[in-house]
């Protein structure tokens, strides 16, 4: 009898060993996966990345090929995303947080918020088709596909701002308007700056969503082939992933390593917005 | 008393001026809220937007072709007027479950290791470098699907295309394992710890305790993180358009080229399609479908989370 238990428990022990190393195991084959991503990338494209790639237009030929166009659109995309979504979402979270009666209505648009994050890019990409570029007029050009992006991202800014305004406590707003501050002087002077850290950590990590996305611009017709930068918000356009996507997709071989290079190109810039996100997260961010 | 009345003069004078500043105060104050109030309804303008052109350019898209064709039409080739959508909806439905197969054990593993095994030092080390995983760009994965996993499968299966369903499925996989990792993970560590000290105060060794007590109650929240993560599985467009090819076929061979509905978009918006012809109408009947499916999938993963909580 006693000997069968000890036996028992040995097996147990054993079977958690067991699956303590399972478990680390399938954890380090997801790390292993963004290694070998990694590691793929810069082997093939760093020999590519120069400072005539970054300067350069797209060319038929490898060696003139660049990333000038697509990385100057993406910028001016995202000054044109930013400021909308940014507005919109922020004003949306104050509305929520602050104004909304606890009823129906309310309700429906948390809800509504909720369910248009989850819906695909390129569900957006058809919107944009059809309101932006053919009901609006606006065409293939540069304000359709900033204005579907900030549509885009507007949840996930909303969502964010919402946590960032409810973790300011209630003493704070409570001290304001025992002061004899209005409502909306507490919220712009109390509420507002004490939640701004969250709120640009979001947002900066939401625009750098908009900025690898490729699909809705498809749709809305970012074009892979531009050889100006945009003079207007109605020129035609290309951002970063078009040309990427371009690249990858030519038959020959050597395209692919000038795709690795734009990659890294796309991935250093998006590392530089998660590494600023992640720094006013901890600089600036209020304990209560 | 004239000085009295002096006071008495500029107090009311102070009031009255107070009053007249304030009037643009006010003014803001009323202001403020439905300016407010209309950047909350654009979001709610935004899905009545999606849904009404979807609806729209489906209906107009169902004068020219029968439902009964659309969805049970087997032959997906809008350049010789076949409709039938069953070729792209199994396509999307093999990518998810490669997809799910790839991320399920990989993520729930990884969750329950960061959860109920690691430090926390290792924790917060290796779960930021997971979610780095979820930020990469979906084109990039796509790059590496066609140029890294899609040769290297090649060596295994020799039949295999070079654009197939099983890289593209895996690489859609490794794309929301963070998904499910993070999640379940987030939901693995609200079982409070009580619960967990029961156990081994019984005698339970770690792995009892994630499988038998925190696993079934975190359930409801690993549950809705599988089902968020099968939704963004349907969605996900650029891997499935660069790797798995355009050939809608109604296969289940993961080694064959097949097309996806959001692949069809992309290539029914980039192709020589012009407005108002019956292909330019499909791709939104394609988009309808796949946003009901996302729609559903969203729902079902916020009525699980809600209606099967454990509350401690």
């Amino acid at each position: 009898m006693h000997t069968n238990n000890t036996s028992k428990l040995k097996n147990r022990v054993i079977l958690n060993k067991l699956f303590k190393l399972l478990f680390i195991f399938a954890t380090s084959i997801a790390l292993l996966f963004l290694g070998v991503l990694i590691y793929r990338i810069l082997s093939q494209g760093l020999d590519y990345l120069t400072i005539d790639f970054l300067k350069n237009y797209p060319a038929p030929y490898i060696e003139e090929a660049g990333i000038f166009a697509g990385l100057m659109g993406s910028l001016f995309m995202i000054a044109i995303t930013a400021p909308v979504a940014i507005i919109l979402g922020v004003s949306t979270a104050i509305y929520l947080e602050e104004y909304a009666k606890q009823n129906k209505f309310t309700r429906f648009i948390q809800v509504n918020v909720q369910n248009l994050a989850g819906v695909p890019s390129i569900v957006f990409g058809l919107l944009g088709l059809t309101f932006f570029v053919y009901m609006l007029e606006l065409g293939y050009t540069l304000i359709a596909g900033a204005l579907t992006m900030s549509l885009l991202v507007l949840p996930v800014i909303v969502v964010a701002a919402q946590e960032a305004i409810r973790s300011v406590p209630k003493e704070l707003r409570d001290a304001s308007i025992g002061m004899g501050a209005t409502k909306w002087q507490t919220i712009w002077r109390i509420v507002l700056p004490a939640s701004i850290p969250g709120i640009l950590t979001g947002s900066i990590l939401a625009l750098s969503r908009a900025i690898g996305e490729t699909a809705p611009l498809i749709i809305v017709g970012a074009a892979a082939a531009i050889y100006t930068i945009p003079d207007s918000i109605f020129s035609k356009y290309t951002v970063m992933p078009m040309q990427i996507w371009s690249w990858t997709s030519r038959p020959q071989e050597e395209w692919q390593y000038v795709a690795a290079a734009g990659i890294i190109v796309l991935l250093i810039i998006l590392l530089c917005m998660n590494a600023i996100a992640v720094w006013i997260r901890n600089k600036f961010q209020n304990r209560y | 008393m004239t000085k009295k009345a002096n006071l008495n003069y500029s107090v009311q004078e102070m009031i009255s001026k107070n009053k007249k500043s304030n009037s643009l105060g006010n003014l803001v104050e009323k202001l403020v809220p439905i300016f407010l109030l209309f950047c909350a309804i654009v979001s709610v303008l935004t899905t009545i937007g999606i849904v009404f052109t979807l609806l729209k350019e489906s209906l107009t898209f169902f004068t020219k072709v029968s439902l009964k064709d659309f969805y049970f039409g087997t032959e997906w080739s809008p350049w010789t007027d076949k409709f039938g959508v069953a070729p792209l909806i199994t396509g999307t439905l093999l990518i998810t479950v490669i997809a799910i197969c790839v991320a399920l054990p990989i993520g729930l593993a990884a969750a329950i290791y960061l959860s109920e095994y690691a430090s926390e030092k290792v924790r917060r080390t290796i779960k930021p470098i997971l979610e780095i995983l979820a930020g990469i760009p979906t084109v990039v994965y796509g790059f590496f699907a066609l140029t890294f996993v899609s040769p290297l499968l090649g060596e295994i299966f020799t039949d295999m295309k070079i654009f197939n369903a099983l890289s593209a499925g895996i690489v859609v996989g490794i794309m929301i394992i963070p998904m499910i990792a993070s999640l379940s993970e987030d939901a693995m560590s609200a079982v409070p710890r009580s619960l967990r000290d029961g156990a081994l105060g019984l005698g339970a060794t770690k792995f009892e305790v994630a499988i038998k007590v925190v696993l079934p109650a975190a359930l409801s929240g690993i549950i809705a993180s599988v089902v968020l993560a099968i939704s963004r599985a349907i969605g996900e467009t650029m891997i499935v358009t660069i790797a798995a090819g355009a050939t809608p076929n109604m296969t289940f061979d993961p080694t064959q080229s097949i097309q996806t509905l959001t692949a069809f978009i992309v290539q029914g918006a980039t192709g020589d399609t012009s407005y108002h012809s019956v292909i330019y109408n499909s791709i939104y009947a394609v988009g309808f479908t796949l946003f009901v499916f996302t729609l559903l999938m969203n729902i079902l993963s916020q009525y699980i989370s809600r209606k099967f909580r454990e509350d401690y």
